[in-house]
């Protein structure tokens, strides 16, 4: 991330020199910051709603049933997380959220589920194999109905909006399974992570 | 008729998710209201806590987006992909949708109008933009959420995926428009 961090910013003052668009990219460096600022405050009330739905349905064992119900998937793909942690129902309900189009309610419950995936890291500062397992799946955006889209082409009387429903659906299903495929072999070659003995907690 | 099934799931996903995560915990006898403004609680913590990790990603791509780079790539890119038989005009979005999902939405819509509804490129921006999502958003928002710094290799994989979702997106948009 430190070479991404540098290569973004450094590559755009330079490009932007160069475009002679330099002033654009000074003013966007408080744009940019501002709407960070409200990106995240606009989370809080919603996040704020999923976290206390999320409580209720922990409670109530929804959580714990749907972990035991995808247990067969699941027990390949995070093999590091243990079967009855609330993780693997959390990270259920996220793309079920996500399949559903709800992105509202999809961001709060991925987030609830790292913090739960976090308490089996090893190592809190560095990205568990879990963690990136569930980052690749959500980056992946599987979702049944492209909605806004479809908004968008029924704005420009597109005569069968819907018939992009099946080549969607069938593109980010290649990319999701992709994406499972790629993080399980990257976690092989990877070098793994450094096993802390966890005096903390 | 397809349409119309697709409308009633799209509304009633969310409500019957609320209605049976709360019916459940009734029956349970799990205090509901107690229960959910503890949960809740943590909404505003959460939150905060992203703010700095949303600041460096966002920044930096908005200044990646003002400097023009994405233009220039473009033009370099542009006789080859053209090759392929993929429209200039879709490739905008291929750089852009993995750093920016409102700039990619914003470039579908310019695509939309500008082109109509029968364009090749309409319908190709529309698969790519409605297959993924902002792999730099979701790894600030979730990774800041706890404190992760050291990405190891979920970035990577996040855009090799999406690098894949381009390919398919070209194919099977070939196949069948």
């Amino acid at each position: 991330m430190n070479y991404i961090f540098y290569f973004l910013i450094v590559i755009s003052i330079i490009c932007g020199a160069i475009n002679g668009k330099l002033t654009d990219v000074v003013n966007s460096i408080l744009t940019g910051a501002e709407l960070s600022v409200k990106v995240a405050f606009s989370l809080i009330g919603i996040m704020a709603f999923w976290l206390g739905m999320m409580k209720i349905a922990d409670k109530c064992g929804l959580i714990k049933f749907i972990a035991k119900v995808i247990k067969p998937v699941t027990k390949r793909l995070f093999n590091e997380i243990p079967d009855d942690s609330p993780a693997i129902g959390d990270i259920a309900m996220t793309f079920t959220a996500n399949a559903f189009g709800l992105a509202n309610a999809a961001t709060p419950i991925g987030i609830k589920a790292m913090e739960e995936l976090q308490k089996h890291n090893t190592d809190k500062t560095s990205a568990s194999n879990a963690m990136c397992m569930f980052l690749a799946m959500s980056t992946a955006g599987f979702q049944l109905i492209p909605a806004t889209v479809i908004a968008i082409l029924i704005g420009i009387d597109y005569k069968n909006p819907t018939e992009i429903i099946a080549p969607t659906l069938l593109v980010t299903s290649i990319a999701f399974i992709c994406a499972i495929i790629l993080a399980k072999v990257f976690q092989k070659l990877w070098i793994p992570q450094k096993e802390k003995p966890t005096e903390d907690n | 008729m397809f349409q119309t099934i697709m409308n009633i799931i799209s509304l009633w996903a969310l409500p019957s998710i609320i209605i049976l995560i709360l019916t459940l915990g009734l029956i349970k006898r799990v205090p509901l209201y107690e229960t959910f403004t503890d949960g809740a609680k943590d909404g505003f913590k959460v939150a905060v806590n992203i703010i700095p990790y949303l600041v460096a990603i966002i920044v930096a791509i908005s200044m990646f987006r003002a400097s023009g780079i994405i233009e220039m790539t473009g033009n370099v890119l542009k006789p080859i992909l053209t090759h392929f038989n993929i429209p200039a005009d879709t490739i905008p979005i291929m750089i852009v949708r993995s750093l920016s999902g409102s700039a990619a939405l914003g470039v579908f819509s310019d695509i939309a109008h500008n082109l109509g509804p029968n364009a090749y490129a309409t319908k190709l921006a529309a698969i790519m933009v409605g297959s993924s999502e902002t792999t730099f958003y979701i790894l600030a928002v979730y990774f800041g959420a706890v404190g992760i710094s050291k990405l190891r290799y979920a970035l990577i994989v996040g855009l090799l995926a999406d690098f894949i979702g381009i390919v398919a997106a070209v194919l099977v948009c070939n196949l069948m428009f």
